[in-house]
């Protein structure tokens, strides 16, 4: 009855075959772009250095990589070594068995001053399989020039078309936005996801929404509030912090960030399930070093998201390029995380089926 | 002929008779054509024929639960959930063994979000479960213990939703795909809210045949023209056509973003020459009219080639004698030249529609909310929801739709009328 079977058997032979060739290769899972280039910089660059058998191969498919594991994990074939996993994903991958537990203290570098990693990341630490490398957050851009002489400064203004007209561009899922249009329909922060559960709550929520429907353009990629932004699209749009670092910093565009209940997320390394001995071992190791305080510092240099080590904040510097201080630019940094919200994995692990249909339904209606 | 019968059967040279010589050279021809196609036939099959069926099968597998808690299942068999009451504490014992074994493999969770696609909240409450099942007390009454641990244990609805799920394959997914849903009190309608997936196949139809309609009008005349001009003028023009089919999708949907957007160039132009005014820029994309002009571009040359290389066969001599008889343009297009050009209208106005249908970079893109198809939610079910089954059993009704249609097509066309050259 079982097709996959027979692909099990087509596919190990492969794996077999290709196993002989490439026994020092590791494959590194991420998300592409600018993210994968200040891995590179900051991770694969040094460890290739000091191991010099080691070969890092990207591959940038981060973003389907909880189907793809278990698309793996069924045909019995496991190629990648580490994966660069959102948290929610990796709870999942956890969930399933598709990712190994890690130790943070027997499998971790401690802090420099001896601080045990568990302690080092603390709070962070949401899955057993998840080691955090950053914390981003969803956050707002605004066009300076096409707000008028009061800019943005309360998450509840993109609710404002009064005041300020024009198209914002929102994320097409109902994470973030539900969160968004209750703060500002009257709900305690304290009490939304205790709303949300209800179905009067998605109501409401999803009423909120209506008010500025017709002025939303949804994204589904990262990219596309940083492109509307820039070509005048839209007059603000919520997307990723590092993104609208560089369309600010980096490309010079007439845009600021609007950091108020900026949602927190976090970013790290997953190990697979069901690697080989060896694999595993090398994949662990570069896990080890990937993950000490000077490293997640490093990566700083080149990305604007805030390292998930205590211990590295303080050495956080300078952009590798242009030499500004990228503190300021980090969404953890005391001046932007006036205000920011945290996300309840467990409350979206249960309710993003049930939402996510509620929330298509209302798109398409 | 009498000859024949009075000899017997004829004989070939090394006396055999005719006949058994014959198919034995048939078959001996035939066993080498098979193994010429062999390796793209098992190519085919392993790569394309046995994962689609995999995929298919999906739609209404779900051994999960009796693999995962076999013996809770076996003791749900007595129970009713028509009492209104939660089950016996031989089903709480039951499952505790079951859990015990499935949370050391790491399976509860998995069941979890399976159970979790049917009634929200069973994801966490297994989750929850499976981290105190260690900690529970064999001498105590199991019931008081789950409970304790997660009320939702003395839900009739959630043993309901754990029995009615607990066969080894379900109609569940093809009833959420039709937006109904499999309770333990039968087949329900889903709250209007929640209907998605009728509307999104019905879309998906009109969206496509109105893409077809429009490559059609737009393809048809390009093909006349390329069909009548000298060979080399339209060999030249033949590139145009197929240089966008040679660019990157991407590129070229993006290109439509930059065209078709508020800010973009054909509002700009619109409003610089003063056909519009700057408050009232023309929505071209995020809607349905952004996936129909980008798809309709993208699928162009798929209705030009086989228009064109139908009316390339069409000899001009017909038009001309129909014309000298007295015929008005008109007539000698319409009553002459266009019956002999349906053929092409066929093939292309098939291969446009069933490209258009499955299609779903483009409409992820442009289409904003009005314009995806439902193919966007197939893709959403395989890489973000992981609801396999739900987006398998979309698959299939796709499928089934397009061979459905197909078959319409053949009767009232005929198939035999389609040509590609």
């Amino acid at each position: 009855m079982k097709f996959s079977n027979v692909l099990i058997g087509a596919t190990s032979v492969m794996a077999v075959c290709a196993g002989a060739v490439s026994a020092q290769n590791m494959t590194i899972v991420s998300w592409g772009g600018a993210y994968s280039a200040s891995q590179q910089n900051a991770y694969h660059d040094p460890y290739m250095a000091a191991n010099p058998g080691v070969n890092i191969i990207n591959d940038t498919s981060s973003n389907e990589a909880v189907a793809k594991l278990r698309a793996m994990s069924e045909a019995g074939n496991i190629t990648w070594d580490v994966v660069d996993v959102v948290a929610a994903d990796a709870m999942r991958l956890c969930d399933e068995g598709l990712a190994i537990v890690i130790d943070p203290d027997t499998m971790l570098a401690p802090a420099p001053d001896g601080t045990p990693a568990s302690e080092d990341f603390g709070d962070l630490l949401i899955s057993e399989c998840f080691i955090p490398q950053i914390v981003y957050s969803v956050t707002f851009g605004y066009r300076t020039d096409l707000v008028g002489d009061t800019p943005p400064s309360n998450i509840c203004d993109i609710f404002d078309l009064e005041t300020y007209p024009g198209k914002r561009s929102l994320e097409k899922r109902p994470i973030n936005n539900m969160e968004w249009a209750l703060m500002c329909d009257g709900v305690a922060v304290e009490d939304i996801y205790d709303v949300l559960e209800t179905e009067e709550g998605v109501d409401q929520a999803l009423a909120k929404l209506d008010t500025i429907r017709d002025s939303v353009i949804w994204w589904s990629a990262g990219a596309e509030t940083p492109q509307r932004l820039a070509d005048g699209e839209v007059i603000m749009g919520s997307t990723y912090n590092g993104r609208l670092f560089s369309l600010i910093v980096e490309q010079n565009q007439p845009v600021a960030m609007m950091w108020d209940a900026q949602v927190y997320d976090l970013d790290g390394w997953i190990i697979p399930a069901g690697l080989s001995p060896e694999r595993e071992k090398a994949a662990l190791d570069y896990i080890y070093f990937a993950t000490d305080t000077q490293r997640l510092a490093d990566q700083s240099k080149y990305i604007s998201y805030g390292p998930a080590r205590a211990s590295s904040a303080p050495l956080v510097s300078k952009h590798a390029t242009l030499g500004i201080d990228m503190a300021p630019h980090m969404p953890t940094d005391p001046a932007n995380a006036t205000n920011p919200f945290l996300y309840n994995f467990e409350f979206w692990a249960d309710y993003r089926d049930d939402l996510d249909a509620r929330f298509q339904a209302w798109l398409i209606k | 002929m009498s000859d024949q019968s009075e000899s017997g059967p004829v004989l070939a040279a090394d006396g055999t008779p005719l006949k058994v010589s014959l198919n034995k050279a048939l078959r001996r021809q035939k066993l080498s054509a098979l193994l010429l196609i062999a390796p793209l036939l098992l190519f085919v099959l392993l790569t394309f024929i046995f994962p689609i069926v995999d995929m298919l099968f999906r739609s209404v597998e779900n051994d999960i639960v009796s693999n995962t808690i076999p013996r809770t299942v076996i003791a749900l068999q007595d129970w009713d959930a028509s009492t209104g009451e939660a089950p016996s504490e031989q089903v709480f014992a039951a499952l505790y063994e079951d859990l015990q074994i499935s949370v050391a493999a790491k399976t509860h969770s998995r069941l979890g979000s399976r159970l979790n696609y049917e009634k929200t909240g069973m994801s966490s409450l297994f989750r929850k479960t499976g981290r105190r099942i260690k900690l529970m007390d064999e001498t105590v009454p199991f019931m008081e213990q789950f409970v304790d641990i997660n009320e939702d244990w003395a839900d009739v609805e959630v043993w309901g939703t754990i029995k009615t799920y607990s066969s080894k394959y379900t109609a569940g997914y093809f009833l959420t795909a039709v937006d109904r849903s499999l309770t333990h009190e039968g087949i329900q309608e889903r709250p209007e809210k929640e209907q998605i997936y009728l509307k999104l196949f019905w879309r998906t139809m009109v969206l496509s045949v109105t893409i077809t309609g429009s490559c059609l009008l737009l393809g048809y005349p390009v093909a006349w023209i390329l069909a009548n001009l000298p060979m080399r003028t339209a060999n030249m023009l033949m590139i145009l056509v197929l240089l966008p089919f040679w660019t990157s999708l991407l590129v070229r949907t993006s290109a439509w973003k930059v065209l078709l957007q508020d800010q973009g160039v054909i509002n700009n132009l619109l409003v610089a020459i003063g056909i519009i005014d700057d408050a009232n820029r023309l929505a071209l994309i995020n809607n349905a009219t952004g996936t129909i002009i980008a798809m309709t571009h993208i699928l162009l040359p798929f209705m030009i080639l086989p228009l064109y290389s139908v009316m390339k066969t069409i000899p001009q001599n017909y038009t001309r004698a129909a014309k000298s008889l007295g015929a008005t343009d008109w007539t000698a297009f319409w009553r002459v030249y266009f019956p002999q050009s349906v053929p092409g209208i066929g093939a292309g106005a098939i291969l446009v529609f069933i490209l258009a249908i499955g299609y779903y970079i483009t409409p992820e893109l442009v289409g904003g909310t009005s314009g995806i198809f439902i193919s966007n939610r197939i893709a959403y079910h395989i890489s973000s929801s992981l609801n396999w089954g739900l987006g398998s059993a979309l698959g299939t009704i796709l499928l089934v739709l397009v061979l459905a249609l197909y078959w319409v097509y053949d009767t009232l066309v005929g198939i035999d009328n389609v040509k590609l050259g």
